[in-house]
């Protein structure tokens, strides 16, 4: 049993918005819940790059070429901050990846859509970015210190991971009725997907009472949710393009959109693995790191030879 | 076989500009120091947020523990006399 004097220090440090450090003591819930979720995110970053990079080859011209790279490379070092910061809670790598490649550790359900046309890429970082820009700015204020510092620098990039994705969804808006109509398409099908990768309802998503308190979790799934559809509406009105939710309109006297009925039951079988690529994202992370291997192992073991020789 | 290794683990630092001092912004996995400046800079400094590096093997830093951290500390706290404001000085007097 923890001390009950211990667990009062702790939440009285968090409360005044002290932060916690690797070595300071902590309850084993809070030490859990953040491995669950800095390394759920950690995998979300890595897997992320596999839609995108599905297109780095194809991208439609030099410049969206650099771009994309640009921005899947950044998504590879949110990867690596967040391991990082995972690891000082006394978890070490090889044993995150394990957990990815055998499911037992998740990552975003929207990993699991596949990316069918180059305005997929433009969607990706409109609407998949830009939510989670809005849960990581959250997640900034956050007690525990490696994650919260691993955030601030997160956001800091995000922004133009947001802006590029809008940037290519304008310019398809503007173009001829075949482009236009490829990126109403694609946000036909990522809307849905990108409020959903928020996360269950409030009403469905037990037990954050304590982890608010603890300020692992800093605000409500639906709180969030509320406000990406805010921002993104008149986004998408700006640049011609309708959102596929009939029900979708602004409420006077609150001051927000209200929206239409979410497919949980959807959500649910993707989380579960029943996505259309899961199959497909799990394999080429454990094939990548199978066939990753002897790398790893040869370049460690010419280290190792460099060193004797220097001795 | 042997166990699967991410490579050791590496502290870096880095400097944003001349003549201030280098700051810990993280770390990296690799074989040597050579490598693991470059995944630092790949990682680290892609925006041009520093113009020098330092990596230092994770287990050779040593840390001051924080269960000891007041009385560790404590040292310091009674002295408010190492501090200018400690020192009464009429009205008038300048340059002090
Ligand atoms: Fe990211
Ligand atoms: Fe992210
Ligand atoms: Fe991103």
């Amino acid at each position: 049993m923890e001390d009950q004097k211990q667990i009062e220090a702790f939440e009285a440090k968090i409360a005044s918005g002290v932060k916690i450090e690797p070595k300071d003591w902590m309850p084993e819930a809070y030490r859990k819940q953040l491995i669950r979720m800095m390394s759920q995110h950690a995998h979300s970053e890595i897997v992320g790059m596999l839609p995108e990079g599905n297109w780095i080859t194809r991208a439609p011209s030099l410049r969206r070429k650099a771009i994309l790279l640009a921005k899947v490379q950044d998504e590879a070092g949110h990867g690596l901050y967040l391991y990082s910061a995972t690891e000082t809670l006394g978890i070490d790598r090889t044993e995150l990846l394990e957990q990815l490649h055998t499911g037992k550790a998740k990552y975003s359900s929207i990993f699991n859509y596949p990316t069918l046309t180059w305005a997929d890429i433009g969607a990706i970082g409109w609407l998949v970015d830009g939510a989670a820009i809005m849960n990581q700015t959250a997640l900034a204020r956050g007690s525990y210190g490696p994650y919260s510092r691993a955030m601030v620098r997160i956001c800091k990039e995000e922004s133009f991971h947001n802006r590029q994705g809008y940037e290519i969804m304008m310019h398809l808006a503007q173009g001829t009725p075949e482009q236009k109509a490829m990126a109403q398409d694609a946000l036909n099908r990522w809307w849905w997907p990108a409020i959903m990768m928020l996360g269950p309802s409030d009403d469905q998503s037990p037990n954050s009472d304590q982890l608010m308190r603890w300020k692992v979790k800093m605000e409500s799934n639906d709180a969030i949710r509320q406000r990406f559809i805010d921002r993104t509406v008149p986004q998408a009105d700006f640049i011609g393009l309708s959102l596929p939710d009939k029900d979708l309109k602004f409420d006077e006297t609150t001051g927000h959109y209200t929206h239409g009925p979410i497919n949980w039951d959807e959500f649910f079988e993707v989380i579960k693995g029943n996505g259309p690529c899961n199959a497909k994202r799990l394999k080429a992370r454990s094939d990548a790191d199978k066939k990753g291997r002897w790398v790893r192992d040869a370049a460690l073991a010419y280290a190792e030879k460099k060193k004797l020789k220097a001795a | 076989m042997s166990q699967d290794s991410q490579w050791p683990v590496w502290e870096v630092f880095v400097q944003a500009n001349p003549g201030i001092p280098h700051k810990h912004v993280g770390n990296v996995h690799a074989t040597d120091a050579e490598m693991a400046i470059q995944n630092a800079r790949d990682v680290y400094t892609r925006r041009s947020e520093g113009i020098s590096i330092w990596v230092v093997p994770a287990n050779a830093i040593s840390a001051s523990s924080p269960e000891d951290q007041g009385s560790f500390f404590e040292p310091s706290n009674d002295k408010p006399y190492r501090h200018p404001t400690f020192y009464k000085i009429p009205e008038g007097v300048k340059y002090l």
